[in-house]
């Protein structure tokens, strides 16, 4: 069927978006082999976002983990993380379709100002749903969206956190589908977003497989890479599907499974099986009834209570395996990386890495590729806050 | 039970059109929701309601406030199939249930249709199940002798329309706007093009829903030839505000429904 990977995904919306959902699927297969269009996007993401982003090896983390370790350095693309590589995609795709505006939702922030910065290179009109909770714990992001010229939306309903802004960016496409492109984010909701997401972002693993050829002469033994709706992880995935190398999804552990404060959509069985919420059949944490359940990570951009519906397949067809990192052991990786390489890693970032901290025995001797999604500079007022609370 | 083709018709041969007030399960709790919709049921011609979602992505905030006082008044699928079979008691009027499809999922898509017919709902419509989506949900409601009603919106072309009206069983809601639920003083215009567009390719009832909050909206729909109007939020604020006061909410809710359906006769 149209827009499913093997039973997950689909397209579960109003019947008002109907039609904007199909021009969008429509435009999308089109472009995606226009090679008009392709030159343009491909351009934007060199001369504009600075790729291809470079694989970094890291030494002194190597010597203390027992692995070959590289980052992808996302980080170091145009606003600080992998979110410009899909904004810039559909910021165009929505431009060839004739739209004026875009709105977006954002959880860490990372990808309202990809949207706004998109937006503003091609004149389009901006505006950023986030969560008021969100707002406060990435202050940063917020004023650079309105210095990038995008109006931001506080969403006060619900958690106050990106579950609720995406209802709210939905409801805003509802009323204005005939002028507004949503630019979603993840890869996450209906069809096409979850494979069109994921096309925009697999540049990432097309880059990292020719890098780390380059540098080892041989593919890597596990690509590891955090997985909140799952934008940056498919993307560095994509390209090694069909290669004997391990994928791992590192999902939100928060303060515990146990303590079912947290995002990990496949740790908690209790919570976590396939339902429907915002557009697509996907992992989601919820009760028995099916009511969508409240989430927790220090991460905002992990923060949210489903999985893109391609991972659940992946995950069902074991070609990915998925795990957690739980707040605790994310704030000793973001440390750590900051003082051995010289890198501050986003806390979504750092989730990735501290499962391989947490699990280093596992990959004694073997290469390994960290995607770094994003920096860290937004998350410091949060970061601060933890450690001072800790002492 | 009433049979919402009998209803529609008995309707007709006495030149009315279908009043159905809508309101969520539950809100602002069980006791005080059910006497709600016992009051309201006695002035209409067809009841609403809604279980209420964590996340209503088709609701605009009037309705989401409504889910949330339903949801932390203890209100659970269970209860709120038990609450309709309390109301089977008062009212054989036809009963649509309006959920989301996660609610139905999580049931077991057979199992929540099989509880609707115990409960004896007539009609049931899914707020995120387009018709792409609908086969399975189709097929459980004719098992279980379950009408389907699916919604039309201002940007549903013919095509849609005819595909649209080939699933549907019940009645056709049309969305009188873009955007969410909520009340609006005033009815866009391209509800009247979009009505003798539906009609002309189904014989299936049209009712018209979204933003609708006054008798003279009411009239001038039902004149532009819906057969029945859907009011939501209007009514749903009205609970809001007289959530401590149930006498009063019962009088007022019971007499602007009664003043609304003077709207749809002659």
């Amino acid at each position: 069927m149209e827009g499913y990977f093997g039973k997950y995904g689909g397209m579960f919306i109003p019947e008002t978006l109907v039609p904007a959902a199909k021009e969008l699927a429509k435009a999308f297969a089109h472009c995606k082999k226009d090679k008009k269009f392709l030159t343009e996007f491909y351009g934007l993401l060199k001369n504009y976002a600075g790729r291809p982003t470079p694989l970094t090896y890291c030494p002194n983390l190597s010597k203390l983990l027992g692995c070959s370790l590289y980052l992808k350095r996302e980080d170091l693309a145009h606003t600080g993380a992998h979110k410009i590589n899909n904004a810039l995609g559909q910021a165009l795709l929505a431009r060839n379709m004739g739209k004026t505006r875009v709105i977006a939702e954002t959880g860490a922030g990372q990808h309202g100002v990809a949207t706004a910065t998109a937006a503003a290179k091609l004149g389009l009109e901006c505006g950023v749903y986030m969560g008021t909770v969100d707002m406060e714990r990435q202050k940063p992001n917020v004023l650079r969206m309105r210095l990038l010229g995008a109006k931001v939306i506080p969403v006060n309903s619900g958690t106050k956190t990106l579950k609720d802004a995406i209802n709210e960016a939905l409801r805003d496409w509802t009323a204005t589908v005939e002028t507004t492109h949503y630019l979603l984010g993840s890869a996450l909701g209906p069809h096409p977003y979850p494979a069109m997401v994921a096309f925009f972002q697999s540049i990432i693993g097309k880059e990292a497989r020719k890098q780390i050829v380059g540098a080892e002469g041989t593919l890597p033994d596990a690509i590891i890479a955090c997985v909140g709706g799952g934008s940056n992880s498919i993307g560095i995935f994509k390209a090694f599907l069909n290669d004997n190398v391990r994928l791992i999804g590192v999902e939100a552990g928060g303060k515990g499974i146990k303590t079912h404060e947290h995002a990990a959509r496949f740790a908690d069985p209790r919570a976590g099986r396939p339902g429907i919420i915002h557009g697509a059949k996907t992992f989601v944490l919820q009760d028995d009834d099916g009511q969508i359940a409240n989430t927790h990570s220090i991460s905002a951009g992990l923060d949210y209570s489903a999985i893109g519906p391609e991972h659940a397949f992946l995950r069902e067809t074991k070609r990915a395996e998925y795990s957690y990192c739980t707040d605790t052991d994310c704030l000793e990786a973001f440390q750590l990386l900051s003082r051995a390489e010289g890198i501050i890693p986003a806390l979504e970032s750092a989730h990735a890495l501290g499962y391989l901290i947490q699990h280093k025995r596992e990959f004694s001797k073997k290469v390994v590729i960290v995607n770094l999604s994003g920096r860290g500079d937004k998350d410091l007022g949060t970061v601060m806050k933890a450690l001072h609370l800790r002492e | 039970m009433d049979d919402i083709k009998k209803t529609f018709a008995t309707l007709k041969k006495s030149k009315e059109k279908a009043l159905v007030p809508f309101i969520v399960i539950g809100d602002p709790d069980y006791q005080a929701s059910l006497a709600l919709a016992k009051a309201i049921a006695r002035e209409s011609d067809m009841l609403e309601l809604g279980f209420a979602f964590s996340d209503p992505i088709a609701d605009g905030p009037t309705i989401q406030a409504a889910d949330q006082r339903a949801k932390r008044s203890g209100m659970s699928t269970k209860k709120d199939f038990q609450f309709i079979k309390e109301l089977r008691k008062y009212t054989n009027k036809p009963i649509n249930l309006l959920v989301y499809a996660n609610l139905v999922y999580q049931q077991g898509i057979g199992n929540f249709y099989r509880q609707a017919k115990e409960a004896e709902v007539s009609s049931v419509l899914i707020a995120d199940l387009p018709i792409e989506e609908s086969t399975p949900y189709v097929k459980e409601a004719k098992r279980h002798g379950i009408m389907a009603v699916f919604t039309i919106s201002p940007l549903t072309d013919r095509a849609r329309i005819k595909a649209i009206a080939g699933k549907t069983t019940g009645f056709l809601y049309l969305i009188a706007r873009l955007g969410v639920t909520g009340a609006k003083k005033t009815v866009e215009h391209s509800v009247f093009a979009m009505i003798k567009n539906i009609r002309s390719v189904t014989k299936l009832p049209i009712v018209v829903g979204f933003g609708i909050s006054n008798k003279a909206q009411v009239h001038e729909i039902c004149k532009a030839g819906a057969d029945g109007v859907i009011v939501g939020s209007r009514l749903i604020q009205m609970i809001e505000k007289n959530k401590n006061n149930p006498k009063h909410l019962l009088a007022n809710a019971a007499g602007f429904v009664r003043e609304l359906k003077k709207g749809t006769k002659g």
